[in-house]
């Protein structure tokens, strides 16, 4: 899609970013000690906390990524609201407590704080730093994709742009300044979608498509004079090119009619035509139709909650799967075809659209997808560290109910908006991420800005959470405890700023390395790895005396490596490396099912055989 | 190397009781979730039945494992500080 800079979107990011900066050097002066860099100083106030913890958890995967699954692919995008949610259950009952009672700065600490072992000090940091670079990567290319439609800048902008932005928010005044920006965007977001889905509700559902819609013409074949007719071998399907007045378009053959599909051509002069036109002439549009409703309704007007759902399930659908893609070779022009499918609601009211559970490894990949999702947010090391920003037990406690509230009512506004940009089309064919934004577009253009203004926010909170947890990890995991640097505390300050500065560094490289790809991609997986590598340990810990310094070690090595080593030689990676995907050693591409209880009998079995070792330790439960 | 709690953590007479209530309703809300993925994987098609208002049991189910999420967190807080405030005899600063 063609993008053109909003000055009101300027605006309104500029003032934000400003904002946000100014609020980071105010709080510098209170980041001078360790404990004031790393946690605050341990005095957010409870429900500071809570917002903040959704304003960390709400990451581009959230709000640009399930938006964006559901708007393409229906309720499968919903499944990780119901994992991601779930999964705060397990932090609430069974880890915020004790990580508050055990830790200082770090989960390390905590895991570490029986034992006092080198093992546990190395592995803990490597596997923070692995889970936060592998959840930096996708929230870096989400800033990325959200600047080009904001500003009109280029992709590598963006990137670099949040890059700097964080790494001054972290590098000036750590984990009070981070949680602040988290209140902020957690509560702002939280707001807006509100707004936005209450306008989706409003507005109802209606089989008009709006003017800026890719609404396709059909004309009969006997009526048309083909310069091209092309079978694709892959999809079955067979397409002819048109020309009139210069400019050539492709429809796909359907019996005696042809029904129009839109085409971006990267001609073999090196220009890349959309639907025959230059980028300027804005023919490319956005897509997404009711094709009819239930009892041939036009347009039903505002609905209620569970009407517009019902009313979905009775709808028909035109949608535009990633996988609909047909790509050609016409005379050295390459050639990308963007084809529709009219799906019945009912069928993508329900799981199975990206997941398919016929098949045995189907149902196999569902449940490790659940799996790791409902066990990977007690394990994730930027949300760990949150429960050392407050001040009692009782406070970590509080602060992760405001969190389950505030994430679980925005987790269920993700229906609206994503169901919103599927039957209002606002979806752009080449990059689902946009559709929560591009759906406010549909309402206003202060509305879309405000929304984009809030997802870069989004982006900001969440790497400046992980950064301060990767510096965590690096200045007082590795440096203070594992290598017995001997530093002051401001010495471990200035050590925690220039691990923020590299980390940021190669978060910005990653993310230009990893432009295009599917933000929610690479977050299902880190939540896999980190359930894999540290649930596990934090478990065993607080619930089995036997449990030996060796034996989380271990696990945590085994759990990251196994789930790393099932996720690189996968189907889906095997698609990115742009080798065949049936040639991958397995058909798993969720690790969870086997690296999770593997993770766990490497731990037992572990300490078993170096029971020895924890003669005369106290026990902490 | 010293790992203690960065704010100090006064100590609570409750934890024990609480863990032991955290670990139970943790395995009833699992149960309720594997509930739904086994629905989901084993018996696909009984997703699309309407349960409520015509809305089926796939949205139903999926927005309740959230509602259900909040109201169990709400209940745990409230029992967990009254117990708090039986079992420790000053009450924990906040």
């Amino acid at each position: 899609m063609n993008y053109i800079a909003n000055p009101i979107a300027i605006a309104i990011f500029l003032a934000f970013v400003g904002f946000v900066l100014g609020m980071s050097f105010y709080y510098a002066r209170k980041a001078k000690s360790a404990s004031g860099y790393f946690a605050a100083g341990g005095n957010i106030h409870w429900f500071v906390n809570g917002i903040a913890f959704a304003g960390d958890y709400l990451s581009a995967a959230s709000f640009l990524g399930i938006c964006g699954m559901i708007a393409t692919m229906g309720y499968d995008g919903f499944l990780y609201s119901i994992g991601y949610l779930a999964g705060w259950i397990v932090a609430l009952f069974v880890v915020a407590e004790p990580m508050k009672r055990l830790g200082k700065y770090t989960f390390t600490d905590a895991l570490d704080s029986k034992f006092n072992s080198k093992g546990i000090q190395l592995m803990a940091a490597i596997s923070t730093l692995a889970v936060s670079l592998f959840y930096l990567i996708p929230q870096m290319v989400g800033a990325g994709s959200l600047i080009t439609p904001l500003l009109g800048l280029p992709q590598w902008m963006g990137v670099v742009m949040v890059g700097a932005i964080v790494i001054t928010i972290v590098a000036t005044a750590g984990m009070t300044s981070t949680t602040y920006v988290q209140f902020l965007k957690g509560g702002l977001l939280i707001i807006f979608s509100t707004l936005l889905s209450v306008a989706v509700l409003h507005r109802g559902l209606s089989t008009e498509p709006r003017p800026e819609t890719f609404s396709p013409q059909t004309m009969a074949m006997a009526d048309a004079t083909p310069a091209a007719e092309i079978s694709d071998g892959k999809s079955g399907l067979t397409f002819v090119k048109l020309e009139a007045d210069g400019i050539s378009n492709w429809w796909i053959k359907r019996g005696d009619m042809l029904e129009e599909v839109q085409s971006v051509t990267k001609t073999a002069g090196g220009e890349t035509l959309y639907n025959g036109a230059p980028k300027g002439d804005n023919k490319f549009k956005s897509v997404g139709l009711v094709a009819k409703l239930p009892d041939g309704q036009v347009k039903t007007g505002p609905v209620g909650v569970f009407k517009y759902f019902a009313t979905i399930q009775g709808s028909e659908i035109v949608r535009y799967p990633a996988g609909k893609v047909a790509k050609l070779e016409v005379g050295g022009d390459h050639v990308e075809l963007y084809c529709p499918e009219t799906t019945k609601g009912e069928d993508l009211m329900v799981p199975g659209q990206k997941f398919k559970t016929k098949d045995g490894i189907g149902k196999l990949n569902f449940i490790s997808l659940m799996l790791a999702l409902f066990f990977g947010t007690a394990s994730l090391p930027h949300i760990l560290i949150r429960y050392y920003t407050v001040p009692s037990q009782r406070a970590a406690r509080k602060s992760t109910i405001v969190a389950i509230a505030s994430i679980g009512f925005f987790y269920v506004l993700t229906l609206f908006m994503g169901l919103g940009a599927m039957t209002l089309g606002v979806i752009d064919v080449a990059d689902g991420n946009m559709s929560a934004p591009l759906l406010a577009k549909a309402f206003s253009p202060v509305l879309f800005a405000i929304i984009s203004a809030i997802a870069f926010a989004t982006v900001l909170g969440t790497v400046s959470g992980l950064i301060v947890a990767a510096s965590g990890a690096v200045a007082h995991d590795l440096m203070d405890n594992y290598m017995n640097v001997s530093m002051t505390d401001q010495q471990k300050v200035k050590a925690g700023k220039i691990a923020a500065v590299v980390v940021g560094v190669i978060a910005i490289i990653l993310g230009i390395l990893f432009q295009g790809m599917n933000v929610s991609f690479l977050v299902g997986w880190a939540f896999a790895v980190a359930a894999s590598a540290n649930l596990p340990s934090i478990i065993m810990l607080l619930f089995w005396k036997n449990t030996t310094a060796k034996g989380i070690a271990w696990s945590i090595g085994v759990g990251m490596v196994s789930a790393l080593g099932i996720i690189l030689t996968s189907p889906d990676m095997y698609a990115q490396y742009g080798l065949d995907k049936t040639t991958a050693l397995h058909g798993l591409n969720q690790p969870g099912i086997v690296s999770i209880p593997l993770s766990f009998i490497v731990l037992v079995v572990v300490s078993l055989i170096t029971q020895k070792e924890n003669e005369g330790l106290q026990d902490i439960r | 190397m010293l790992h203690g709690p960065a704010a100090k953590v006064e100590k609570d007479n409750s934890s024990v009781w609480k863990a032991k209530l955290g670990i139970k309703l943790f395995w009833l809300y699992c149960a309720i979730y594997m509930g739904f993925v086994g629905i989901a994987v084993f018996a696909p098609e009984t997703m699309k039945m309407p349960v409520l208002a015509g809305t089926n049991l796939a949205i139903i189910y999926g927005i309740a494992l959230i509602v259900f999420a909040i109201v169990l967190g709400l209940l745990y807080n409230r029992v967990c500080t009254k117990k708090e405030d039986e079992m420790n005899p000053k009450k924990e600063a906040e």
